[in-house]
């Protein structure tokens, strides 16, 4: 088990003839990810590796039914493709572009709770349950993600994708494996947060410990910027956070486990395996 | 994109709000001009991209010209929290009967727009909420179809007002929730929002932030309203960020440049964005003294590298650099390896014994790893986590 994908899963890939969306593509297939079609509108009846393109997400999916769609489109068509993935009923959608308008993103956030469908990202690099799928280019060439990533009880979770890879490459080289690893995105709004994604990890009977890589405002340094201060609006809707301290606090009185430092997390993943 | 208290106004101002008259000013030279065409009390406003410009002394009260030329001057020639002040806005004071506190932002937690509004405005809005929590009003607003009328008047009714209150307060929350949409703010704040004694409801103070990324669609600003795009910082950038700035802006090619200026001997060129912290509070930790922060990513070409890490070099009191960044995928260790070696050897130091640490391993490593042991320089590949790399740093420094 695993959780969002595994070797079942069939992935479209949105933008696929774009630069990064085709070696993606050639990496996800080189690691045994099912990436049955590609869409790229005004392009349809093109291949990329060997992956037939479409010009719409509906044709695509008529022909190649699938599960996930990775979308690869510059960021003022992503709300587009994600709507369109969403409409023709795909469940999970990997949103890879960054800097969509933060609107952009909550209309099809909100359209996704409405469908019953999962939205990871955007400013995702994917995500990746080792040896079975990846969705996404999170931890890049096939044989880079094979040095990183492999098979195990530990689920990861971060918004930034380097530290999804540099998490599970720091467990492998302990050998302890990954069951999913989730690169959930940096933009300030994302489709998935980590709490969202908690129960799934719960759920899945292969997942025995959770790492969570937090960031701003979670790092010392980010208590210490100079000038970082919210607004009274911001204040008010987010609650007040706290110092990084006060977190940790407060995340150890819940029973986490909080790393002082990166390598730390090692120790701390092998006491929670018992 | 943080917008000016005047650009603001100029903007709501255009979408129906009543704002207070007012003129801007940009030199002492154009004092007596801009005096002369309003009436007193008035304020005097310093235009600068930070909250708290009352408790700044950056915001001031004056009942007639003279005093307001005083404090037009004293400010016009001053800086607020390292902001040098190129603007005052001068308006007139608004007669307030009551002070409203309207707000609309995005809840990023809930992933939806959420539009707050309260009878009790003023600077210390947050907290009258966490005593009373009722008294903050909060509606969650459809980003497809913006708030309906008859929502708005929901909201004026459950700040607590009636008859003509409940009418033209309602007008401006409607207003509000269509220019935070149709403008793509990430923040509209008016605080306060001022009934007057006439029954008027005035912006006395506006704080509108834009979203950087959704500019592309928002060409009016520039056109219409001359606001060029600006970074965001917490506070006024310093030479060297500025200069970092200027590198990273050589080609569109990754980003090597985005920098933070620290008082340190240990240079830093570090990425992407959760290893740059993980490797600085590493550092930090281990006693080092860093000179800089930064996020390198994107995989950047070799020449931006290069001249960062002569910038970086350049500093006096910086004595080494650190490399580390993440396990990459998509940024090429070898492209980085090459770029810290020119810019060491550009900025006439050997590479040996100038660079502390290079931990970049992952993708094009191999050809890295070979550039590095070419030129003799030691490095670490991905059986060291990104902490202990730190501590080496620090060791050798």
């Amino acid at each position: 088990m695993a959780i969002l994908a595994d070797e079942k899963t069939r992935i479209i890939v949105q933008g696929i003839t774009g630069r990064e969306a085709a070696a993606a593509t050639r990496d996800s297939l080189e690691y045994g990810a099912k990436v049955v079609a590609g869409v790229t509108p005004g392009k349809g009846g093109a291949e990329v590796y060997g992956v037939p393109v479409y010009d719409t997400v509906q044709a695509a999916v008529e022909a190649h039914p699938a599960d996930a769609s990775v979308v690869s489109v510059p960021a003022a068509f992503a709300r587009d493709a994600a709507m369109e993935a969403l409409e023709t009923g795909i469940r999970l959608v990997v949103i890879l572009t960054e800097r969509i308008p933060r609107r952009d993103v909550v209309e099809v956030t909100t359209r996704a709770r409405e469908r019953e469908a999962r939205v990871v990202g955007p400013n995702s690099l994917g995500l990746i349950s080792p040896d079975r799928t990846r969705v996404g280019m999170v931890g890049g060439r096939a044989a880079d993600v094979r040095k990183a990533y492999m098979r195990g009880p530990v689920g990861i979770q971060s918004r930034s994708g380097g530290m999804t890879t540099e998490i599970a490459n720091l467990l492998t080289q302990h050998g302890i494996g990954q069951s999913t690893c989730v690169s959930i995105g940096g933009d300030p709004i994302v489709g998935s947060t980590y709490v969202d994604l908690m129960p799934l990890f719960e759920a899945d009977p292969e997942t025995r410990v959770m790492v969570i890589f937090g960031e701003p405002g979670g790092g010392r340094f980010a208590d210490e910027m100079p000038g970082v201060r919210f607004g009274h609006a911001a204040a008010i809707v987010e609650g007040e956070q706290g110092s990084t301290r006060g977190k940790i606090a407060r995340l150890r009185q819940a029973g986490v486990l909080v790393a002082e430092e990166f390598s730390e997390i090692v120790e701390l993943v092998r006491q929670s395996l018992g | 994109m943080r917008l000016l208290e005047y650009e603001a106004k100029q903007i709501l101002r255009d979408r129906g709000f009543e704002i207070p008259r007012g003129v801007v000013v940009r030199r002492a030279g154009e004092l007596d001009q801009a005096l002369r065409s309003v009436s007193f009390p008035a304020m005097v406003k310093a235009q600068v991209p930070i909250g708290g410009r009352g408790k700044a002394v950056a915001v001031l009260r004056v009942e007639d010209a003279r005093t307001a030329r005083d404090a037009a001057e004293r400010l016009l020639c001053g800086q607020v929290r390292g902001y040098p002040v190129e603007a005052l806005l001068v308006e007139e004071a608004v007669p307030i009967h009551r002070e409203f506190f309207l707000a609309v932002t995005y809840d990023t937690v809930e992933k939806q727009v959420i539009l707050l509004a309260s009878g009790a405005g003023g600077v210390d809005v947050e907290s009258p909420d966490q005593a009373s929590p009722g008294r903050m009003v909060r509606r969650v607003l459809d980003v497809r179809r913006g708030l309906q009328e008859f929502e708005a008047r929901q909201v004026a009714a459950k700040v607590g007002l009636a008859g003509r209150d409940l009418m033209g307060f309602a007008g401006v929350v409607r207003q509000a929730a269509d220019t935070f949409l149709g403008l793509d703010c990430t923040l509209l704040e008016i605080n306060p929002l001022a009934r007057t004694d006439e029954g008027r409801f005035v912006v006395a103070d506006a704080h509108l932030e834009v979203d950087e990324d959704a500019l592309y669609r928002q060409g009016d600003l520039e056109k219409a309203y001359g606001i060029p795009r600006r970074e965001a910082t917490g506070r006024a950038p310093t030479e060297f960020e500025r200069r970092a700035a200027e590198v990273d802006g050589i080609d569109h090619r990754g980003v090597a440049g985005r920098v933070i200026e620290f008082d340190g001997n240990l240079g830093l060129l570090i990425g992407g964005g959760g290893a740059s912290l993980t490797a600085f509070d590493a550092i930090r930790r281990h006693g080092g003294r860093p000179a800089n922060y930064c996020e390198i990513g994107g995989n950047p070409s070799v020449r931006k590298v290069a001249e960062l890490t002569k910038l970086i070099l350049s500093r006096p009191g910086v004595e080494r650099i650190a490399v580390i960044m993440n396990v990459v995928s998509n940024t090429r260790v070898d492209l980085i390896a090459r770029g810290v070696i020119q810019g060491t050897l550009e900025a006439g130091r050997d590479p040996v014994s100038t660079i502390a640490a290079f931990r970049v391993p992952g993708s094009w490593e191999e050809e890295g790893f070979t550039l590095l042991r070419k030129y003799g320089v030691e490095f670490c590949d991905r059986g060291v986590s990104i902490d202990e790399a730190g501590r080496r740093a620090v060791k050798e420094i």
